[in-house]
């Protein structure tokens, strides 16, 4: 929303525009919040630009996109420039740089030479001097103005601001120049004054009749009739505003119909009134399929949700707080109109929008709501308007004001408890001051018992409900930098749980290990799931941005295998990432399945590497009561089918699965190199609450080492041949290493020789060579047992 | 006998000083003082001494020769075991700069970073760190939060909406703060929280916005609760972050969800303003909804972007190379 500071003077005394008056005011606005995204300083006198006469132009052989101009600025001496821009002739008068001028955007004009010969100044566009966006070309003033005149007094331009304002929703009344207005007042301690004047004597009896069909959409639906119409240019000064405002000015009729919604915030359209069928308006919803050209020339087709403006003929001629339709839009021949002035129901319009895929200035402030009682205001003001240039208009007598029953009330109230405004803003503010803060945004207040105000909520302020509500009024206008800044403790202390403090050493001694954090996107292509060997029903996005954002992740593992081969792609292999971050899969419960997940893949690396960096993360983490566990079943979707084993909380819980990714998937997701893998459910494990490991006293007695090398079938997981052992060898062993596997010559195929150092001690003597042997004789048992024999 | 010791001595002291290693030196040293030696034959030939005072004086001189040996011997050695040792350290002579390699260490990701960094601001200023689910209802993520069905502001949120239960029932979380609900609806006040989490929006990537980014909320229900606390806890945050020399201070502005509502900015200690996030004392009505007494307790809320603080931080220009996963990118950091 663009305000301009002349405008909001017309309200009140804001002052000029100075640089430190238009930054006192835009410092106003921002307090008030309604914040500032941009500042323009328009029509400031740029001293240096005089007005001069265009006496003779000439093109020079040699300069094909420049020509010379000859001027006289009125002292008499011949000046010649060269200038980009051929909108000239003889005779015109042409605003002149001339030389050590500075321009409003800091260019220093200096003698410059073209194919040797100086110029001496430069003409200026209107954009140059900062006046208006048009860069057409040279801005040309009429033949008798008067030459060496300073630029903006030659033009009558009085330099001016814009504020490009960025609204929140709850102010619907600042998309109106009196609302801003009337906030910067109250801040500022100035008077605020409505201007105009009300209507003078009417004309004759000449109605429109208005029936509202649809009384839920359409709570009131004024229609005045004006004659005495000569559809005309409007004067400068409206059309400067405008087009400041950012509109482009039309003609007399519809640019008074813009000015006034862009001052008192009220939309509204004027229809011929010969063009306009039965004289009359009905206002209803559209019928199936019903369709109107509307002004933009496009054609509609309706829904039974929109609302449609039709003649008394029942032809739609407009789509109601949108936009009117093209063919009862006025004409240069127009003389007489119906003028509608209404408000619609804000949600009504809010859903017509985005489906018909439409929006204007008008529904923009209908769908936030619009002042159901300015209508008055806004008809005095395009009367007022108009008159200026059609001194013949009459307003007809006979207006039509139809209301129906979902206008809001014009007298709504809520009371405010002067000490909830004080506790709420650590303020000590007593009644009257609460009382006098409010009343210039035209909340008025009563206070009907000491502590106690009831205050009317301003039927501009649709957004103003509730006590709550004005509170916020009260801490906005007073000041949010004058209250004060205390600090409140906690009375618990802060911290992180023991499951987040254990998340954030997961990833400190994934770093330690050499693995670097990505964050894969959440979003995945339908089918990667299935790329990546995981079939089954995924989680999909009902609105996507693109189709390959369209599923949402079930695992973590195609995001990784993503960035390895987009790394492997731009010459960077072996890169080892782990992700922690959430995959989610379709249930049954309230909400889709979501768990944590650790994701670590390890590129140009084996299986054997993922065990080494789960066997860390485990130690680091104390999580002593999970192990891994040979995988007996199918296998695990995605990954080698005869290199992974799966994770396990020893209440049997399986919390994942490590191993290298199946070569299918690593050629399906374009990846050369083997990928070691890990992926555990996070949760789960951060849920783990290791105990305190407690202390137990070591032995003084001497040890005792054994090796035993044992060739047992494949099939037989070393992870039981160790545990034989250590059933075998009983509390005697106080440490267990498997230093060698080998495969080969000496071992039968389908076997290997898996050896094992054990260090036996006892707590309390030093042991025997018979206790030694004992051991020794029952581990080889035990080994025996699952077919394992001693090499 | 005494030439003899003598000579024995001097022999003794010759073949000593002549060593050139400790290992010759320790030979010699035993050849001539050791049991077979020439001064322990000597030894051997006092008991034959006549008297008791040649005795004394020859078993004295050779107690003096020995002494003088072992003693020239220890000095020649202490000689030849700093040559020694100075040849051993030349031989190992090694340039520690042909041993650096760049570091194995891994790279944590920079939102993770700030993230971080971000949560132990809050703990130090006594807030304990909630979480909640990224697939949220339209109950948590809107309707709690004074947003009924179709409430206009809404659209102040580009959501995404997840095939789950009735259609738009379910949704990608276009905020952290339906922890907020989720904390009220769970937890007895007083509540001192902040949540940092990850949320979406149905917009196309660029430089300064992605569809799926992080933020951190925050969350107070006490009794009492002011807009002074929410200003001056702001204010906190802001020393605590950015350093001593930052302020901020707060305009108004407008979420459903919180009334007074403001947005904070932050002031650089050059003066330039840095607008970081949004904030308001909780609305009576979000109180109320997630059951409590909004006459009994007040509360504040705030959040902004983590990934915003990232990108600042170490001079990203664009927000997608943070998610590219490029290692070129991921190991700068």
């Amino acid at each position: 929303m663009n305000i301009i500071l002349s405008w909001l003077n017309d309200f009140a005394p804001f002052g000029g525009a100075t640089d430190d008056n238009i930054e006192r005011v835009a410092a106003g606005l921002n307090s008030l919040g309604l914040a500032v995204e941009s500042v323009q300083h328009v029509g400031a006198p740029v001293p240096g630009v005089v007005t001069a006469r265009v006496l003779r132009t000439e093109r020079h052989p040699d300069a094909e996109r420049v020509h010379r101009v000859f001027l006289d600025a009125g002292d008499g001496t011949e000046r010649h420039v060269w200038c980009g821009a051929f909108n000239m002739s003889p005779g015109d008068v042409v605003p002149l740089a001339t030389l050590g001028t500075v321009m409003p955007d800091g260019r220093d004009i200096q003698k410059r030479k073209i194919l040797g010969i100086a110029s001496e100044g430069m003409l200026c566009s209107a954009t140059e001097l900062a006046i208006s966006e048009d860069h057409s070309g040279i801005l040309i003033l009429p033949g008798d103005t008067p030459l060496g005149l300073p630029i903006m007094e030659a033009l009558g331009v009085e330099p001016d601001a814009v504020f490009e304002l960025d609204l929140t929703r709850n102010r619907p009344d600042c998309w109106g120049h009196m609302g801003v207005a009337r906030d910067l007042a109250a801040w500022f301690g100035l008077p605020f004054t409505v201007p105009g004047r009300p209507l003078g004597p009417l004309g004759p009896k000449h109605s429109a009749p208005v029936t509202i069909v649809d009384a839920d959409r359409c709570g009131r639906f004024l229609s005045v009739v004006m004659s005495g119409i000569a559809v005309a240019e409007s004067a400068p000064w409206m059309q400067r505003r405008l087009s400041l405002a950012g509109m482009r000015p039309i003609s007399n009729v519809v640019d008074v119909s813009n000015y006034v919604m862009l001052e008192v915030n009220q939309p509204n359209h004027a229809y011929d009134l010969s063009t306009l069928g039965g004289g009359s308006f009905r206002i209803r919803r559209a019928a199936p399929d019903e369709a109107l050209v509307t002004l933009d020339g496009v054609e509609r087709t309706f829904v039974p949700r929109d609302l449609l403006i039709c003649d008394g003929n029942d032809v739609p001629i407009g789509v109601a707080g949108i936009m009117g339709g093209r063919d009862s839009e006025i004409s240069v021949s127009t003389t007489t109109v119906a003028l509608e002035v209404a408000w619609f129901e804000p949600e009504g319009i809010g859903q017509s929008v985005p489906h018909l895929g439409l929006r204007s200035e008008a529904s923009a402030r209908f769908e936030r709501g619009v002042d159901p009682y300015v209508i008055d205001l806004a008809v005095q003001r395009f009367a007022e308007l108009l008159a200026e240039t059609c001194p013949n208009l009459v307003v007809h007598e006979g207006a039509v004001d139809a209301r129906a029953v979902s206008l809001p009330d014009e007298q709504r109230t809520t009371r405010v408890r002067t000490s909830r405004v004080n506790a709420l803003l650590a303020l000590s503010l007593a009644d009257s001051d609460i009382a006098a803060l409010l009343e210039p945004i035209g909340f008025v207040s009563e206070c009907t018992e000491p502590g106690i105000l009831m205050v009317r909520l301003p039927s501009w302020r649709p957004d103003a409900t509730g006590e709550i509500d004005v509170i916020e009024e009260i801490a906005r206008l007073y000041g949010y930098d004058r209250i004060p800044k205390t600090v409140r403790k906690s009375p618990e202390g802060g911290g992180l749980t023991p499951a987040q403090k254990r998340r954030r050493r997961v990833r400190e001694v994934l770093l330690g290990l050499g693995v670097s954090e990505a964050m894969p996107d959440v979003f995945l292509s339908p089918g990667d799931m299935e790329r990546a060997g995981m079939q089954g029903a995924v989680v999909s996005v009902a609105n996507p941005l693109v189709a390959e954002q369209s599923v949402l992740r079930g695992s973590l593992i195609p995001g990784l295998l993503k960035s390895i081969a987009y790394n492997e792609s731009h010459r960077a292999s072996s890169v080892s990432l782990f992700e922690v971050g959430h995959r989610y899969l379709p249930g049954a419960d309230v909400l889709p399945f979501e768990a944590e997940q650790l994701c670590i893949a390890l590129a140009g690396r084996e299986a054997p590497a993922a065990v080494q960096v789960w066997e860390e993360i485990r130690a680091a983490l104390g999580w002593v009561t999970t192990s891994i566990v040979a995988s007996a079943g199918p296998g695990v979707p995605g990954l080698h089918p005869t290199r992974h084993a799966l994770v396990a909380i020893d209440d049997g819980r399986i919390v994942g699965a490590l191993g290298e990714i199946d070569p299918g998937v690593l050629e399906a997701f374009g990846v050369t190199e083997r990928v070691a893998v890990l992926d555990v459910d996070l949760g789960q494990l951060l849920a783990l609450d290791p105990e305190p490991v407690q202390f137990r006293a070591f032995s003084r007695y001497p040890s005792s080492d054994v090796d035993l090398a044992f060739v047992i079938e494949e099939a037989v997981p070393a992870e039981h041949v160790a545990e034989a052992i250590r059933v075998g060898a009983s509390a005697v062993l106080v440490r267990l290493d498997l230093f060698d596997v080998y495969r080969g010559s000496g071992v039968p195929g389908g076997s290997r020789s898996l050896a094992y150092r054990l260090r036996l001690q006892a707590p309390d003597r030093t042991l025997t060579d018979t206790d030694v042997a004992a051991v020794r004789v029952r581990c080889i048992d035990a080994v025996g047992k699952l077919g394992g024999t001693l090499r | 006998m005494i030439e003899d010791i003598s000579a024995a001595r001097d022999v003794a002291l010759a073949a000593v000083a002549g060593a050139q290693t400790v290992d010759l030196l320790d030979q010699f040293v035993a050849e001539h003082l050791g049991k077979r030696g020439p001064l322990a034959s000597l030894k051997a030939r006092l008991g034959a001494l006549p008297t008791v005072d040649e005795k004394k004086a020859m078993g004295q001189a050779l107690n003096e020769a020995t002494s003088a040996v072992s003693a020239a011997a220890d000095a020649h050695r202490a000689v030849l075991a700093a040559v020694e040792r100075r040849a051993q350290l030349a031989g190992e002579r090694m340039d520690l700069t042909e041993f650096r390699r760049p570091p194995a260490r891994g790279h944590a990701h920079l939102v993770t970073e700030a993230w971080e960094r971000l949560e132990d601001v809050f703990i130090g200023l006594g807030f304990k760190v909630a979480e909640g689910p990224e697939i949220e209802t339209d109950w948590y993520n809107f309707e709690a939060l004074n947003m009924p069905p179709s409430h206009p502001a809404r659209s102040m949120w580009d959501t995404l909406f997840v095939e789950h239960g009735a259609p738009g029932s379910t949704v990608l979380r276009t905020h952290t703060s339906p922890v907020q609900a989720r904390v009220m609806t769970t937890q007895e006040p007083p509540i001192y929280v902040v949540a940092p989490g990850r949320v979406f929006r149905n917009e196309t990537a660029d430089a300064t916005h992605m569809p799926v980014f992080h933020q951190i909320e925050g969350l107070v229900v006490d009794r009492g609760i002011s807009f002074a606390d929410l200003a001056g806890t702001i204010e906190a945050f802001t020393r605590a972050f950015f350093g001593s020399g930052f302020t901020s201070r707060l305009r108004p502005s407008f979420f459903p969800f919180t009334e007074p509502s403001a947005e904070f900015d932050i002031r650089r200690p050059d003066g330039s303003w840095l607008e970081l996030g949004g904030c308001g004392m909780v609305h009576p009505n979000v109180l109320a909804a997630c059951g409590i007494d909004p006459e009994e307790w007040g509360g504040f809320a705030f959040g902004f972007g983590i990934d915003r603080m990232a990108k600042e931080y170490h001079g990203v220009d664009d927000l997608r190379e943070m998610y590219s996963n490029d290692v070129r990118f991921i190991e700068q950091f």
